[in-house]
């Protein structure tokens, strides 16, 4: 493998030793043969912290080669501080090509979303993931809901569920929304806004999970089923915004709320920066794009 | 396009160089080096040691020094260091019994032989601000007087030699040590319930305070352990390994370490006859109180073991491990910075609905109540 030399330390090929990708690997491979099971794994301590994507970095490092072309993203937006950290990691240790286009991504790490714009066959979508278990909290200890899981017992999280409707009218889960893979494991989708749900059933891209404080892998093999979990009566919607794009005039994507001043003016733009700025590209034309987006734009960084 | 949290690499450079001449200080001090730090700062530079569970004095204190003096940043700093070594093997067992203490003591006795040793210890110090320390005062050699050599019998094997304490699971007057190298947390992933060896090694590299928390709650009733302290000793021991190939072991330094032996009453179970119990505590460098409150927690953790009732906290193996670790602990809380306002504008979303649906309701009733009272 190609070796990166420092002047006083040696990393191999995208920072992790040849012993600990195949053993990251091998959870994978387990991961996509149980759609939706959480399988442990010997996570290793990460130059990032905890908490940070840590986990999502130890899947893209064990699957990256030089020829992949790499994306990060973070609340949908190449440029935030953290997908801007994580990228240059990868640049620095693995000196591969990144890419902010989803289209041209080989990997695309996320955290807290997917793109807008469908994935394809052999794309790979690598979620960092904060909390694993889905029913942890219901159940705080690992050692219950291993067994809860095993015996295919999710009463608890249809009574959650329930109580929510019951107290406030409907499901009151907004991200983070459990769904059912493959028929047979509920799942965390790691705080996505659910959104995205939908996004993940049957998509021709593999989708992995990597939670590195909390030491687990899961993964959605490509054309998979996974369906949120919803009553027949209070059938699973996602969100739906009033206003399309400020910027590109796109409509049935997730938008981010900007306070443009402190008496209650808010715009409300793409997360996904990439799609927004494609569109951009193609002509379309929001309520507050051009001059007015440049008036509202801070001091060049 | 308007990106107002959005920051670029420009910005994280420039904030990393801020913090670097943050850390530098005033230009006109001189800097500090890292050997001023392993001898004047020991025994924080042993607990990044011991919490990043790398012993490395001179990397240890350079990681104090990165870290303007933040402990568990600086043990973060040698964990990201340590997780890149090569392992070549396993050492044996050290023998704590044949260490040169600098310090040992012991509560349950009055004399025992050997002495009580008490050594480089703030036990007994007044603790009165010292002017002098402000300058740079001539400090007097220590009294030494010569060792007689003879390596010091521990408490714990005193006791059971009369069968008074329940045996270690490996020790001298035992089976020989197991085949087995203990397991390595840091290389397989964790698992509920844990061996005794594996929780004893988060034990040592878990967070001083957040055990010695825990180690005092079982003081005050939360799962008492009637603890004794049989043995608290300090100094170094050699660390040995196999060579399959020379077909004998082979020195590769000395250590210096804590060992704290806690002798804990123990009524008997249907099982076990009445005899004193152990915890154990181990760590590197000099660190008394988390030897001390390892030992505490170790024997607490023994609750379902010994067929004691869980009730409290320190006895609860899943939730002590799993929030023991401070390196993962400060990541996961300080990871609250990240920007989230991709879920935050879906609570908004939820919280705006809900509170229209609110007021609705209370619109419905005011004009309910309105008509009722026509």
């Amino acid at each position: 493998m190609t070796v990166m030399t420092g002047d006083i330390a040696t990393y191999n090929f995208a920072y992790l030793d040849e012993q600990t990708k195949r053993m990251i690997r091998r959870a994978i491979l387990k991961a996509i043969a149980i759609p939706g099971y959480q399988v442990p794994f010997a996570s290793r301590e990460m130059p990032m912290p905890y908490g940070w994507g840590t986990g999502g970095v130890q899947v893209t490092a064990s699957i990256i080669g030089p020829d992949d072309t790499l994306k990060v993203i973070d609340q949908g937006a190449d440029d935030t501080t953290n997908a801007v950290s994580i990228r240059a990691f990868f640049q620095k240790v693995a000196n591969v090509a990144v890419t902010t286009h989803t289209r041209d991504a080989t990997i695309i790490q996320t955290r807290h979303r997917i793109p807008e714009e469908p994935l394809t066959e052999g794309q790979v979508l690598v979620y960092q993931v904060p909390i694993p278990e889905p029913l942890r909290f219901l159940e705080p200890r690992e050692t219950e809901t291993r067994k809860m899981h095993a015996l295919e017992e999710y009463g608890l999280m249809h009574v959650k569920l329930y109580e929510d409707i019951a107290r406030h009218g409907h499901i009151a889960t907004t991200y983070a929304y459990p769904v059912l893979v493959a028929d047979r494991y509920v799942m965390d989708p790691s705080p996505t806004p659910k959104f995205d749900n939908p996004k993940m059933d049957m998509s021709p891209a593999l989708q992995l999970f990597g939670a590195g404080r909390e030491k687990r892998i899961y993964a959605i093999p490509p054309y998979t089923r996974v369906v949120s979990l919803d009553f027949e009566d209070h059938p699973f919607e996602i969100q739906s915004f009033e206003e399309p794009c400020a910027l590109c005039a796109a409509e049935g994507v997730y938008l981010d709320e900007v306070i443009l001043d402190d008496h209650g003016g808010r715009m409300f733009v793409c997360s996904d920066t990439d799609h927004c700025e494609e569109r951009l590209a193609q002509g379309h034309k929001g309520r507050l794009a051009a001059e007015d987006a440049y008036a509202a734009k801070e001091p060049a960084q | 396009m308007y990106v107002a949290v959005k920051g670029g690499e420009a910005a994280i450079a420039n904030a990393h160089k801020m913090l670097a001449d943050r850390r530098r200080g005033d230009r006109s001090v001189p800097a500090i080096t890292v050997e001023q730090l392993v001898e004047q700062l020991a025994l924080g530079v042993d607990r990044v040691m011991a919490e990043a569970s790398l012993y490395a004095p001179e990397l240890a204190a350079l990681a104090v020094k990165q870290a303007r003096g933040d402990m568990i940043e600086a043990i973060f700093l040698l964990r990201a260091y340590r997780t890149t070594l090569p392992r070549f093997g396993a050492s044996r067992p050290v023998e704590t019994g044949e260490m040169i203490a600098e310090r040992r003591i012991s509560a349950t006795y009055k004399d025992l032989p050997g002495g009580q040793v008490l050594g480089p210890t703030f036990d007994y110090t007044h603790r009165l601000l010292d002017p002098e320390l402000a300058g740079d005062g001539e400090v007097p050699p220590a009294p030494a007087r010569e060792s007689e050599g003879e390596p010091l019998t521990r408490v714990a094997d005193i006791l059971a030699h009369e069968d008074l304490i329940e045996r270690s699971a490996a020790g001298p007057q035992d089976e020989p040590f197991p085949e087995e190298p203990s397991g390595d947390l840091t290389r397989e992933p964790l698992e509920f319930p844990m061996a005794r060896d594996l929780r004893l090694q988060a034990l040592a590299r878990g967070d001083e305070g957040f055990l010695l928390a825990l180690g005092y709650s079982t003081q005050r009733g939360y799962g008492r352990t009637h603890p004794f302290a049989g043995e608290i000793r300090m100094g170094e021991v050699e660390v040995e390994m196999d060579v399959p190939e020379l077909g004998f072991s082979v020195a590769l330094g000395a250590v210096k370490v804590t060992e704290c032996q806690m002798v804990n009453q123990f009524a008997g179970s249907a099982k076990v006859p009445p005899q004193f119990t152990r915890g154990y505590g181990l760590v590197f460098g000099q660190s008394e109180r988390k030897a001390m409150s390892m030992a505490l927690v170790d024997r607490s953790l023994r609750a379902g073991e010994l067929g004691e009732d869980r009730v409290a906290p320190a006895q609860d193996e899943e939730f002590v491990i799993s929030h023991s670790d401070n390196v993962q602990a400060t990541g996961f809380v300080e990871h609250l910075k990240l920007p989230h306002y991709v879920d935050f504008q879906a609570e908004l979303d939820l919280v705006r609905r809900m509170r229209g649906e609110f007021e609705e309701k209370a619109k419905g009733s005011d004009t309910a109540k309105q008509e009722a009272a026509e």
